[in-house]
């Protein structure tokens, strides 16, 4: 699962973000958390153990024994997904997806995560020219097309050559570019909210330096709508990695496999009736995003008091009012986190 | 919940909105609410940030593409021997300093020059309006499509609360947003056009249509019109049946949105003290969904409605893509499959414009609309 990044608070575990809101979840919310935890843990396990699932390589186009594989072959004992127009095997290419795949969330999810939340803790502590410059910059980039700017920075990385680092990396970077500014939003509000409590004050009466500051004091307290973003963002980067395929800015099928550049090569198989070389790559994609999606709708519903289904009033805590996601947003996080500004205006 | 009445559908508004100026919006506006001029100084404010976020995507996109060389070493290299590589460069003006470069670039962006392609040496602008209006016409059918299936799933949604309709609809939602508007177009295909034989594979009309649509004296390019203008009812279903599946793709993607929302702000406004206050009443629980807690509820859509200006338009590069619907997004993806970087970067921007304009109209809507939006 997503790395929480929040600092373990005395009450151990359980505090940790997705397994405090397990436990904090009823009846069908905790369904939906559970079916999502479930494909989610699926998706790892494919990418970890792909080498041992797969049948074949995801470039291999015959095998030692039986020769060629033969193209656009149908489901079969050998092929159990049938092969592609290039003459791969389906199944082991889809496998061997989710390695991309994962490999392509883990870095931009890193990246971003880095890049948006050090800009909004500097954008939100220290205000000023630089804040105003940093939010109308981010404002722009996340009111521009995400995949524009993905072909953009594909071009850009790799020429449009595509080994497996460079679109591995072209992908993810994009990714990257479109997701930092919903981190420095998220920080930078939750920043300038906490600057101005009791604590922070207390700190620079005692001499604490501004780094020393940001770091202890207003970073540990300002990640707790992240994991959620998080795990908004990843279901965009696979949907943004496979809408580069499928433009033909994906992985050449040599250097690694990638669901969006085998649909971009079913296109014509689907005219002509061949489903198997669409529909199994294309359910991967939808099986990733909505595994993600689910745990991050589920952790989106759990955070905002309005929507949480109640258990019993105890044990609805105070303070996760103040990490609540206005709706309008549960999928773009940064309209649903935005909201937070006025919301804690409002709620004090 | 703490909020009072009107904080409820408030929110959303402005949190859905990534362009309001939220670092700048200084007391002395909020304070001259009481005095009536916000609105007209609302949009001007509004209408200047235009300037500013279309200069900086303009930058950032020059930066990006200029950053590791120029757009035609991208295009040929490797297939051109150095000498007539660099004569090319030296041709298209790209060996010059890079701020000489972009001062030019800007020059011929504000006199309207988004720049010519290198593959079929067509100025990018006339690539616009050529398959701008098919862009136009798909997206239309798209958003009729998201406001029939989303509006009224999403009311019911929020009317069965975590019982099964609403867990069935939202599990149908998040599907619509987890299928890739691609793979969702290639299924369609797959079930009605090859399978079920129903509708048309791909295009925009058939031939046939397309030619007796050409005999127009001035055909508009949008072919709903053109196809009136014929008087052939023939025409006007060939059209139509094309337009099927392509609005279908692209206008789940959108329905999962305008789902998910409508269900989240009526559940909001359900509980917001004027509800319970008409519920004391004896109003019914139909009547107030209908009458209490739709309408107010409705008001951020209006927002997202100009979010979804950019999915949708990056939806429709891909739903284009997969139906050979000639538009703006084929004829981008047709350029980046010649290598055509220059063309890319026109279009590209060009969108960005697009997209920061429909924005503002957004906001100038909801403002006019909803009057706490106004700073």
């Amino acid at each position: 699962m997503t790395t929480p990044t929040a600092a373990p608070t005395p009450r151990g575990w359980r505090r940790l973000p997705v397994v405090h809101q397990l436990r904090q979840s009823v009846g069908l919310q905790r369904v939906m958390l559970i079916v999502g935890l479930v494909l989610t843990g699926l998706l790892l396990l494919s990418a970890l153990l792909a080498p041992w699932l797969a049948p074949y390589g995801y470039g291999q186009i015959r095998s030692a024994d039986t020769g060629p594989f033969g193209a656009q072959q149908p489901p079969s004992a050998e092929h159990w997904l049938g092969t592609t127009v290039g003459g791969f095997d389906v199944l082991s290419r889809v496998i061997w997806g989710s390695r991309t795949a994962v490999l392509v969330i883990v870095i931009a999810i890193a990246a971003s995560l880095i890049i948006g939340v050090l800009l909004g803790l500097v954008s939100g502590y220290f205000g000023g020219w630089l804040d105003r410059v940093l939010v109308v910059i981010a404002d722009a980039v996340y009111a521009f097309p995400s995949l524009l700017l993905a072909i953009v920075l594909a071009i850009v990385i790799s020429g449009g050559q595509s080994s497996m680092i460079g679109g591995v990396l072209a992908a993810a970077l994009s990714i990257t570019v479109v997701f930092t500014p919903q981190y420095l939003r998220v920080v930078r509000a939750e920043t300038i909210r906490i600057k101005s409590e009791a604590f922070v004050e207390s700190a620079r009466v005692i001499g604490a330096s501004n780094g020393r500051i940001m770091f202890k004091h207003v970073l540990r307290n300002s990640t707790r709508t992240l994991p959620l973003i998080i795990t908004l963002n990843a279901s965009e980067a696979v949907l943004t990695l496979a809408g580069l395929g499928f433009l033909g800015f994906g992985i050449e099928p040599t250097k690694a496999a990638e669901w969006g550049y085998d649909l971009n090569r079913a296109i014509s198989d689907v005219t002509s009736g061949i489903w198997w070389t669409s529909v199994f790559p294309g359910v991967a994609i939808v099986l990733t995003v909505l595994g993600i999606t689910l745990v991050g709708e589920s952790l989106n519903d759990l955070a905002d008091p309005r929507l949480r289904t109640r258990r019993a009033s105890a044990d609805v805590t105070g303070d996760v009012a103040a990490t609540s996601v206005v709706p309008g947003g549960a999928l773009t996080a940064p309209g649903g986190v935005e909201g937070l500004e006025p919301r804690t205006e409002d709620g004090r | 919940m703490t909020s009072t009445p009107t904080a409820g559908p408030l929110q959303p508004t402005g949190a859905a909105d990534p362009t309001a100026p939220d670092g700048d919006a200084p007391a002395s506006t909020r304070r001259s609410r009481g005095s009536g001029g916000g609105l007209g100084r609302y949009l001007l404010v509004r209408f200047l940030l235009i300037i500013p976020t279309v200069f900086i995507l303009v930058t950032v996109v020059f930066v990006l593409m200029r950053a590791t060389g120029d757009p035609i070493t991208a295009a040929q290299g490797g297939r051109l021997p150095a000498d007539q590589l660099a004569e090319r460069i030296a041709q298209a003006g790209y060996d010059r300093p890079v701020l000489v470069q972009y001062g030019d670039y800007l020059g011929d962006l504000l006199r309207g020059d988004f720049g010519t392609t290198l593959s079929d040496s067509r100025p990018v602008t006339e690539v616009l309006t050529t398959f701008g209006t098919a862009t136009l016409e798909l997206a239309f059918y798209a958003l009729i499509v998201a406001f029939a299936v989303g509006i009224p799933f999403g009311l019911v949604a929020a009317y069965f609360r975590d019982r099964v309709p609403d867990a069935l609809l939202r599990v149908f939602a998040i599907l619509c947003y987890a299928t890739p508007v691609f793979f969702a177009g290639l299924l369609l295909k797959l079930v009605f056009a090859v399978q079920l034989d129903w509708l048309p594979v791909a295009g925009r009309a058939s031939t046939r249509s397309e030619i007796e649509m050409r005999r127009l004296d001035d055909p508009t390019g949008i072919y709903l019109i053109d196809a009136i203008r014929t008087g052939n009812p023939d025409v006007v279903v060939d059209v139509l049946q094309h337009a099927v599946l392509p609005a279908l793709a692209l206008g789940l993607l959108t329905a999962g949105v305008f789902l998910r929302l409508v269900r989240t702000n009526v559940i909001g406004t359900l509980g917001s003290g004027y509800v319970d206050a008409a519920r004391s009443r004896g109003v019914r629980e139909s009547r107030l969904l209908r009458k209490h807690a739709y309408k107010p509820a409705l008001i951020p859509i209006v927002t997202v409605v100009g979010m979804q200006v950019a999915m949708l338009l990056v939806g429709a590069v891909l739903t284009e893509t997969t139906f050979e619907w000639r538009g703006l997004g084929f004829q981008l993806s047709q350029y980046l499959q010649a290598r055509d970087f220059v063309a890319v970067q026109g279009i590209v921007v060009m969108l960005a414009v697009v997209v920061a304009v429909a924005n503002f109209l957004v906001d100038v809507i909801a403002a006019l609309i909803d009057p706490r939006v106004r700073y």
